[in-house]
C-alpha cells in the first residue's frame, strides 16, 4: 500500500467537495458536542450523587412549643426521642440542633444576603434532631416511626427533593442525548451522500484502477479514510466546542451552585475522558457509514 | 493464453444474446482482430476476458486463470495480467502524461524507484519521449490515444485488448498507432483488438474472428475484413 498514493486521493477528494465537505464536519461537530455534553452530564450527575450519598440527612423538626422551652433538650418530649433515636438501628449518628444553633447556621448559610439575615428572628426557626441514616437510600424509615409522635412537627426528608433535581439532570441528559440522535443521523446521511458524490466524480479513476488490477482496499479506502478524516476533524471541533463552552459560559453559570456544593463542577479532566469515546464514535461510525454505502450503491 | 469453451452471454435487461455458443482459442503471442457489424458483441467478448462481465454459459480461460469461476478477490490478479486500450482513451484530465502511465503502477502498489525508472522508458517505446509533461488536452487524439496503449503496457502484460483503438482517429494517425501496436506484439505481447477498420484488417493481414450476431462466423489465420460480401 503506498500510503502517499492514498493521501494524496484523500486530500483531493476532501477538496474537490469542499463544500459537503464542510457541511459533514459542522454536522458531525454538533451531533458530537451534544453527545458530549450529555455523558458530561451523566458524569455530573454520578459525581453530585457521591457528593450527596453521605450528606443526606433527614431533619426531624420539633414543635415551636418544644424549640423554645428546651433549649439543651433534657425535658420530655424532646429526651424520650433523642434517646429512641440514638437507640435505633437504622441511624447512624443523631445531633440535637436548638434554636440558637439553628439560627447560627441560617446565618452562616445566607451570610451573602443580610438582608434575610436580618428578618429572621431565632423565634421563627425550630429545633431539631439532624439524623444522618446507615442506609440513606431508606429515609421513609425515619418519616414512618417519628411522624406524629409529641413533640415533633414535620419531618424533611432531602432526597424528596434530590430526586427531583436528579429527574431534572436525567431529563436534560436525555433530550440532549435525542437531539444528538437526530444530529447523529443527519451526519450519518450526509457521510453517506459525501462518499456517493465522492465516487461519483471520482468514476474515471475508479474505473481506471479497476480495470488494470487495482485491489479494493486501494479503490476504496481514499473513500473510507475521507469519511473518517472528516469524522475525526468533527470530533476535533466537538471537543473544541466543549472546552469553549465550559471556559466561556458553564463555569459562570454554575459557579454559585458549585461553591454552594449543590452541583460538582464539569472538569477538564471530565472533557478530558469524555474525548476519547467521541474519537471513537467518529471514527467507527463514519468508517462504518463509508463502508455501508461503498457496498451499497459503488460497484467494485 | 485465451481460451473460450461454448461461451453464451445474455445481458439480464435484453432477450437475445449478445454471444451464443462461442469457442475460440487464442495462442500467447497472436495478434488477433475481433470484427464483425456494430452490436455483434465484440466488446461483450473481450469484456468476459476481463471479468467485466461473466458468461451465462461456458468456460473462459485467461493465462492460468479460469476466469467465470475464479474468486472475486483474486480478480485483480487478472487484470495486472491484460492491459486495456478503449476507443475514447481515458485519461485522467488532471494528471501529466507521465502522471497518468505512472497512476496504473502506484494503484498497484508498484514501488516508486520502478515507477521512476519505467514510465521514461516505455514513454519512449510508445514515442512520447519529451511529452511527459504534457497535459492530455495538450495533446493530439493520436497523442492520447499512445498515453492509454503506454499506460496499458507499462506493467509488462501478457496481453492487450484493444476496443476500436483507432475508432477515433483518422487514417493516417490510426496506421501508427497500429504499427505501435505491432511493435508490442513482437514483444511477445498477445494483441486482440476489435475494430470496424477495414482498410487495417486488410494491410495487416492477421488472425480475423469474425463475430455476427453473437455467433463466430469466420476466424481466418490471415484474414481480410470483407471476404464473402
Ligand atoms: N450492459 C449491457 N446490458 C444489456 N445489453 C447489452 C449490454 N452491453 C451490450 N449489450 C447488448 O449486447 C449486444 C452486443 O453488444 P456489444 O457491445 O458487445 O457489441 P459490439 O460488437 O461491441 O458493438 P459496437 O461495434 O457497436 O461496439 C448488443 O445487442 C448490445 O445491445
Ligand atoms: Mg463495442
Amino acid at each position: 500500500m503506498r500510503a502517499s498514493f492514498v493521501f494524496s486521493e484523500v486530500v483531493t477528494g476532501l477538496r474537490r467537495n469542499i463544500t459537503m465537505t464542510i457541511a459533514m464536519i459542522i454536522t458531525t461537530a454538533i451531533s458530537l458536542a451534544l453527545l458530549g455534553g450529555g455523558l458530561l452530564v451523566v458524569r455530573m450527575i454520578d459525581k453530585t450523587k457521591t457528593l450527596y450519598q453521605d450528606k443526606v440527612e433527614v431533619s426531624v423538626y420539633l414543635t415551636n412549643d418544644v424549640s423554645s422551652s428546651d433549649n439543651g433538650c433534657v425535658n420530655d418530649p424532646c429526651r424520650t426521642l433523642h434517646s429512641a433515636l440514638r437507640a435505633d438501628p437504622a441511624v447512624e449518628d443523631v445531633d440535637f440542633e436548638n434554636r440558637e444553633q439553628a439560627y447560627e447556621r441560617f446565618k452562616r448559610i445566607f451570610e451573602a444576603q443580610p438582608e434575610l439575615v436580618k428578618l429572621a428572628r431565632p423565634e421563627a426557626l425550630p429545633a431539631s434532631f439532624r439524623v444522618k441514616l446507615k442506609d440513606p437510600d431508606r429515609p421513609e424509615v425515619i418519616t414512618q416511626t417519628y411522624g406524629g409522635r409529641a413533640g415533633v412537627d414535620t419531618i424533611a426528608d432531602q432526597s424528596e427533593f434530590l430526586d427531583r433535581f436528579f429527574n431534572a439532570l436525567n431529563g436534560f441528559r436525555n433530550i440532549t442525548f435525542a437531539v444528538a440522535l437526530f444530529m447523529a443521523i443527519a451526519a450519518l446521511l450526509l457521510i453517506s451522500n459525501t462518499v456517493q458524490l465522492s465516487a461519483f466524480t471520482r468514476r474515471t479513476e475508479v474505473g481506471i484502477m479497476r480495470l488494470v488490477g487495482a485491489t479494493r482496499w486501494y479503490t476504496q479506502l481514499p473513500f473510507l479514510l475521507e469519511a473518517m478524516v472528516t469524522g475525526l476533524i468533527g470530533a476535533l471541533l466537538a471537543i473544541g466546542l466543549l472546552v469553549l463552552a465550559k471556559l466561556s459560559f458553564l463555569d459562570d453559570v454554575l459557579a454559585d451552585p458549585i461553591s454552594a456544593g449543590v452541583v460538582r463542577s464539569v472538569e477538564g479532566l471530565d472533557i478530558l475522558l469524555v474525548s476519547p469515546w467521541l474519537l471513537l464514535v467518529a471514527l467507527g461510525v463514519s468508517a462504518t457509514t463509508g463502508y455501508v454505502t461503498l457496498r451499497l450503491y459503488v460497484r467494485t | 493464453m485465451i481460451r473460450l469453451e461454448q461461451v453464451s452471454k445474455v445481458y439480464k435487461t435484453s432477450t437475445r444474446p449478445a454471444l451464443e455458443n462461442v469457442s475460440v482459442e487464442v495462442d500467447k503471442g497472436e495478434f488477433v482482430f475481433l470484427i464483425g457489424p456494430s452490436g455483434s458483441g465484440k466488446s461483450t467478448f473481450l469484456r468476459l476476458l476481463l471479468r467485466e462481465e461473466v458468461p451465462s454459459k461456458g468456460r473462459v480461460y485467461v493465462a492460468n486463470f479460469d476466469v467465470a469461476r475464479m474468486a472475486r478477490r483474486r480478480v485483480p490478479r487478472l487484470r495486472q495480467s491484460i492491459g486495456c486500450v478503449f476507443q475514447d482513451f481515458r485519461l485522467l484530465a488532471n494528471k501529466t502524461v507521465a502522471e497518468n502511465v505512472a497512476f496504473a503502477l502506484e494503484v498497484i502498489g508498484k514501488p516508486r524507484h520502478t515507477i521512476r525508472k519505467v514510465v521514461p522508458e516505455v514513454l519512449e517505446l510508445v514515442g512520447l519521449e519529451g511529452k511527459a509533461e504534457r497535459m492530455p488536452h495538450e495533446l493530439s487524439g493520436g497523442e492520447q490515444q499512445r498515453v492509454a496503449i503506454a499506460r496499458a503496457f507499462v506493467n509488462r502484460p501478457l496481453m492487450l485488448l484493444a476496443d476500436e483503438p483507432t475508432g477515433n482517429l483518422d487514417p493516417d494517425t490510426s496506421q501508427d498507432i497500429m504499427l505501435l501496436l505491432e511493435r508490442i506484439n513482437r514483444t511477445g505481447t498477445t494483441v486482440l483488438m476489435a475494430t470496424h477498420d477495414h482498410s487495417i484488417v486488410d494491410s495487416m493481414r492477421r488472425r480475423v474472428v469474425e463475430l455476427d450476431l453473437g455467433r463466430v462466423v469466420r476466424d481466418d489465420a490471415r484474414g481480410v475484413y470483407g471476404v464473402g460480401r
